[in-house]
């Protein structure tokens, strides 16, 4: 079984904003809800380095730790997932994940915030594939049909890659090979572990 | 110089080579090895070589690192929930405390203060009036005073439920509602408990002004403390109207721990005030449920003191008269100012045939309750 992890490769990302776009379209996410987002080090300064950082799908997910309905689960495939219909939003998930990723469609008085939403790795959720209620909720369902989350096969640099976590650190150690330099691997301590 | 002078100088010298040797061989055995060092440095002369591309930082790592520690960055995204950090520690920490002691340590507490005040029930029973009734009555707690503390206690105890629903809900209602059934009724406890919390909040802010004035600390209190407040035993240390126990609940739980529960509550409860960093919401959930835990544990010993353990106490906050003899036995000195001030204790009787059930409220001018 396939291990899924993302992989932002630092020396690629050009803040193309292509990632965001593609997760915004592909899923019809709510305006102000933001699944992915790039955040750039250093901007306008010698050096600056721009990162996409969505949901890591963390192996010890703090997210699920700390919601008190328990509507978080871990797919067979290592993806992180939550079921829409048990969240009470009450904003936990966001102050213990270390990656920002949790939104919700509101931020209003007596902390009423809505259903929590964040990035599915294009896996959808509980209900059934490919639904009309799962692709409102959800949104599509990529990896149900054999494919790859869609900001990754978007990206026109290839920094952003997804997959089986093997596969894509094979990718990244041939590219760190071949140009040098040292491997910068962000997130993945915290996401997958010490030893990874 | 004769034979035996030269014998006493040859002795002389002999004496002081031998000590100057003695001295030279430890001063030598000292020095000598030593001296390598000397030799290195003045060999090696020249200026030492300065690493200054290690000492100096590398803005690349330096970057790195920030970002892992939670320096911001740009983002073009915008919304309520975006964040312009890579990644941040913040959420561990709260992740640990949340579902460490705070769940953990915080459930036996409350479970251990329980389980203590029953067996004392069950070993020591109720506190009974000393010498039995009186039949006589003095007004304790007025109309709107009663109304005060029954308002403020319906909804600490909605909060209290809810609360702790929320809280350890996971461990022990999902095992027996299940998923489903719990999450219906989470988002229900979530609701009411942030709508309930503000109005709540009204009700301990105005006891914290209205009885600030019955619950200032004198000596009668170190008195009482120092009797163990007759709790256990039969001693009845003095007091006022209200004793160094209910002091201890006033300044303690409804003004500490009901001030930290309010203001963390209403950071939690109003994000879109938009000061609320994570760091800041996390913090002050924590803060929220260890305040809320320990006066829930304090608020436990307060009911049970005020119902099931001293015979004669509810009835001074339902119908707001006490029996006379219960106030001698527990507030001495507040019941003597009572009479002093010239209040006429009422027969029960009378209390019973007056069809409209004589408000104290009503029957007596609102000035005799400051004591």
């Amino acid at each position: 079984m396939a291990r899924m992890k993302f992989l932002c490769d630092a020396e690629r990302c050009i803040e193309c904003q292509a990632c965001v776009t593609a997760c915004k379209n592909e899923h019809e996410v709510p305006w102000g809800v933001n699944r992915r987002r790039v955040i750039v080090m250093n901007d306008g300064q010698p050096g600056e380095k721009a990162i996409s950082v969505a949901c890591m799908h963390c192996t010890d997910a703090p997210c699920a730790a700390v919601c008190p309905v328990d509507c978080f689960y871990t797919t067979a495939d290592g993806i992180v997932l939550h079921d829409k219909d048990l969240c009470i939003g009450c904003g936990y998930c966001f102050y213990a994940c270390p990656f920002g990723a949790p939104q919700y469609p509101q931020q209003t008085a007596f902390g009423v915030r809505g259903k929590m939403d964040k990035c599915t790795f294009c896996a959808g959720g509980p209900e059934t594939a490919h639904s009309q209620e799962e692709l409102t909720k959800y949104g599509t369902n990529r990896v149900e049909e054999g494919k790859l989350p869609l900001c990754a096969e978007m990206c026109a640099t290839k920094a952003l890659i997804a997959g089986d976590g093997n596969v894509i650190a094979d990718i990244y150690r041939k590219r760190v090979m071949t140009r040098g330099g040292r491997p910068q691997t962000w997130g993945w301590q915290a996401a997958y572990g010490q030893d990874v | 110089m004769s034979e035996h002078q030269q014998a006493a100088v040859r002795a002389r010298r002999r004496w002081r080579s031998m000590i100057w040797s003695i001295v030279a061989i430890f001063v030598l055995a000292v020095a000598l090895p030593s001296a390598g060092y000397l030799f290195a440095q003045t060999t090696t002369g020249e200026p030492q070589r300065q690493f200054s591309e290690q000492s100096e930082s590398n803005p690349r790592s330096d970057m790195w690192r920030d970002g892992r520690r939670g320096e911001g960055g740009f983002t073009t995204q915008t919304g309520p929930y975006v964040t312009n950090q890579m990644m941040t520690n913040v959420g561990e920490n709260y992740r640990q405390i949340r579902t460490g002691p705070v769940t953990t340590l915080g459930g036996w507490f409350l479970v251990i203060v329980f389980l203590a005040i029953t067996a004392f029930f069950l070993l020591t029973g109720q506190k009974k009036i000393e010498g039995g009734r009186s039949g006589q009555t003095i007004v304790r707690w007025q109309a709107y005073e009663r109304f005060l503390h029954w308002f403020t206690a319906i909804s600490f105890i909605i909060l209290a439920i809810t609360g702790l629903s929320l809280l350890f809900g996971r461990t022990v209602l999902i095992p027996i509602f299940g998923h489903q059934g719990f999450a219906a009724y989470a988002q229900l406890a979530y609701g009411t408990h942030n709508v309930v919390g503000p109005v709540f909040s009204v009700g301990v802010l105005m006891m914290i002004v209205l009885w600030v004035r019955h619950n200032i600390p004198n000596k009668t209190d170190l008195e009482w403390f120092k009797q163990g407040g007759g709790i256990v035993g039969n001693k009845h240390p003095s007091a006022g109207k209200m004793n160094g126990g209910e002091k201890v609940w006033f300044w303690g739980g409804v003004f500490a721990l009901g001030l930290t529960v309010i203001i963390t509550g209403f950071i939690a409860l109003f994000p879109n005030w938009g000061f609320q960093t994570r760091e800041i919401m996390s913090w002050s959930l924590i803060i929220h449920a260890v305040a809320a835990t320990l006066w829930i544990g304090l608020f436990l010993g307060h009911a049970y003191i005020g119902t099931l353990g001293t015979e004669g106490a509810l009835e001074g906050m339902t119908r707001g008269r006490v029996d006379t003899a219960w106030a001698k036995q527990h507030h001495d000195l507040w019941y003597q100012d009572v009479v002093a001030s010239g209040e006429k204790p009422v027969p029960e009787e009378e209390l019973r045939s007056d069809g409209k059930q004589a408000s104290p409220g009503g029957s007596r001018p609102a000035g005799q309750q400051g004591s």
